[in-house]
């Protein structure tokens, strides 16, 4: 049977051309990972009913892939999963046109403080903004958020990873010296707290953020900030030449600026992205690699005001794996 | 005397007892619980009555506004102590029934106690309790079973009652200038728990030697919560701070001490001995159920519940009590 398929048009719509011939996959975004119970259902149904094999892949990116579907099934199938994309509150130009624009990937997320006692803000939360800020978007971009320094997302193996972070707030009136926090800022975190004249000394140089002080504290001497604060790293990444962890490039900054920076990175990439990338995908650190992390700069913190307590860092350096230069495989 | 009031009526009252007192209730600290955006109630300063908190039972209790969590004893120079001058203004406590009972605890233990606590006693003379009622069960609260459930020695009752405040005020100072509809009110209590607890009636130092210690104990993490939050726990330990940049003076504190925590059964030459939990939390417990009552002819745990609500380990002290209870038959 003849079969005419336009596979660009079809991968840029979130569908996966597989092996077998005349097969793909469906692929089903859900932002922060968070869903209500009822969409498992509906990704059933779309299962049962166009998947040759009836199996779903999580995806490593907190989506499902249903597996096996008829290539000539796509556009009805593009119909029928509508529900779901509304159900998740998915960024979309037109309805019933599916998920359009795939380059940029879904965010994840960790469980956030919806339910983790250490997260430090609502992570999917956070996501589903960040998804409403940058989706329908086609270059090649990776973000995740997690709640604390733990980074259970792996969010240093992202574009941008988002850390949650707390400013502990000390009230020398309620403590009562048990060192709870100390240890367990030395046990679980960085050991930034130390103990003179019976009250706690927190090393503002040393600390993370990450709260385990606050969670430790028995009397509530430990409280959070008011405000939540971030640490955004960037420019982490696998793949096959330069694999490496994303750096800390600002600490303690906020949310608001932090979405500014990435919709900014977007029009850096339109204006620096490789002429020979192909399907229009680079990876954002080649292409700050390439052009130098001052002009990325320039471009990334336009209109961007930070806060006096963010600090941001001058210069990146990242370093990572080389398997373009096979001297390091030697010794 | 009872009153009803409008809202508007009973905050202008309320703002003329902040004019003569510190007032203190129970508020709800957004933000300021253990996990990221939750919340805690404890003993704060209302603006307003709306500021108070009258839903939840509060988390921390009011023992701190009368046992400061750091007490300056005195302070001293190389030949001078000077102790610090008690509070200037009188202090309003709002507060539940357990807790107008739990009074009578750290009453018990800092002026009944074979001599008086001139720090204790400063401030309770000082000090004026109004009783908020309750309407229905907190979770974890057993006042019923530990006839806590209701208070009749208050200086003050107030009620919000949508629209409306209720108000009896058996102390003159409170009422003065109220002029409002005056009628019989009498202080909302429950009558039921979620919770029932049975004392064991025959404890001897036998039960020391019982299993059942260690299978609590060994899961307590020594965090002191249940103390911290007990409005009957009222040890202290002793801090002495000599100033950093000048040694030749300090000050003398005395700062909550709990009898889970490490350290405190420590003593002159590193002895310690209550090591392990389980050995702590007999202790705590024989003294909240049947230590205190043979001193002083009640015991000392009013049946708040807060310990129960407070430990991250889910100890249960309601479920240990009542399986020493089943143990005696
Ligand atoms: S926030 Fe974390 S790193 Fe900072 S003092 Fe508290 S426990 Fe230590
Ligand atoms: S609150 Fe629980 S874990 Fe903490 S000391 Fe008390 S019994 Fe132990």
């Amino acid at each position: 049977m003849a079969m005419d398929i336009n596979t660009k048009k079809i991968k840029r719509n979130a569908f996966r051309v597989s092996k077998k011939r005349g097969y793909g996959a469906c692929r089903i975004r859900v932002p922060g990972g968070y869903l209500d119970s009822k969409v498992l259902g509906m990704v059933q149904e779309i299962a049962d009913k166009y998947s040759a094999t009836g199996k779903i892949h999580l995806t490593t990116r907190q989506g499902f892939e249903i597996e096996d579907i008829r290539l000539t099934d796509i556009p009805e199938i593009t119909r029928a999963i509508q529900p779901i994309i509304e159900a998740v509150g998915i960024n979309q130009k037109d309805p019933y046109t599916g998920y359009t624009e795939s380059g940029t990937r879904n965010i994840s997320a960790c469980i956030g403080n919806n339910v983790c006692p250490f997260a430090n803000y609502n992570t999917s939360a956070l996501a589903r903004k960040i998804d409403k800020a940058i989706f329908p978007n086609d270059l090649h971009f990776k973000v995740a958020c997690t709640g604390c320094s733990n980074d259970c997302a792996k969010v240093r193996m992202h574009d941008f990873g988002i850390i949650g972070m707390t400013m502990p707030q000390y009230d020398p009136t309620r403590c009562i010296s048990c060192e709870a926090c100390v240890k367990g800022c030395k046990s679980l975190s960085v050991g930034a707290l130390s103990i003179n004249n019976y009250k706690i000394v927190r090393d503002t140089e040393k600390c993370i953020g990450c709260g385990v002080c606050v969670t430790k504290c028995p009397t509530r001497a430990w409280t959070r900030s008011q405000k939540k604060y971030y640490k955004l790293t960037i420019m982490g990444r696998t793949g096959k030449k330069n694999p490496r962890l994303g750096q800390d490039w600002l600490v303690w900054a906020d949310e608001e600026n932090i979405i500014k920076i990435i919709c900014n990175t977007y029009r850096f990439v339109e204006q620096y992205i490789s002429p020979n990338a192909p399907a229009r995908k680079e990876h954002i650190g080649y292409i700050i690699d390439r052009v130098g992390f001052e002009e990325y700069k320039k471009w990334a913190l336009e209109g961007v005001e930070l806060m006096p307590e963010t600090i941001m860092k001058k210069c990146i350096y990242w370093n990572g794996i080389h398997f373009t230069d096979k001297s390091a495989w030697t010794d | 005397m009872g009153y009803q009031f409008t809202k508007a009526e009973a905050n202008a009252l309320f703002q003329q007892w902040k004019e003569r007192y510190d007032v203190y209730a129970p508020m709800l600290m957004k933000g300021e619980g253990c996990f990221s955006d939750t919340d805690i109630v404890r003993y704060g300063q209302p603006d307003t009555l709306e500021d108070i908190e009258w839903a939840k039972k509060s988390d921390y209790s009011f023992k701190e506004v009368l046992l400061s969590i750091n007490q300056t004893l005195f302070y001293f120079t190389e030949d001078k102590t000077i102790v610090p001058n008690p509070p200037k203004k009188e202090i309003l406590i709002f507060l539940r029934a357990c807790d107008m009972h739990a009074l009578t605890r750290l009453d018990d233990v800092y002026l009944k106690n074979g001599f008086e606590d001139i720090y204790y006693r400063q401030v309770r003379e000082m000090t004026h309790f109004v009783l908020m009622g309750c309407t229905q069960s907190c979770e974890t609260g057993f006042c019923v079973s530990m006839g806590t459930n209701k208070a009749d020695t208050y200086d003050g009752y107030v009620k919000l009652d949508g629209e409306t405040v209720l108000m009896d005020l058996p102390m003159a100072e409170l009422a003065e200038g109220a002029k409002a509809e005056e009628l019989a009110v009498t202080p909302d209590y429950v009558t039921e728990n979620f919770e029932k607890v049975t004392l064991p009636k025959n404890l001897t130092n036998e039960c020391f030697t019982d299993d059942i210690w260690k299978e609590f104990g060994s899961r307590c993490i020594a965090c002191g919560r249940c103390n911290f939050a007990c409005p009957t726990c009222t040890c202290y330990t002793m801090q002495d701070i000599f100033y950093n940049d000048n040694p030749k003076n300090g000050e003398r504190r005395r700062v909550w001490a709990s009898c889970q925590v490490d350290g405190y059964t420590v003593i002159a030459g590193g002895y310690d001995c209550r090591k392990n939990q389980s050995d702590r939390m007999r202790f705590k417990v024989l003294h909240k159920i049947s230590d205190h009552e043979k001193r002083f002819g009640h015991t000392m745990c009013v049946g708040c519940g807060r310990c129960e609500a407070i430990c991250p380990e889910y100890i249960s002290y309601i479920t240990l009590i009542n399986r020493l209870a089943e143990k005696e038959g």
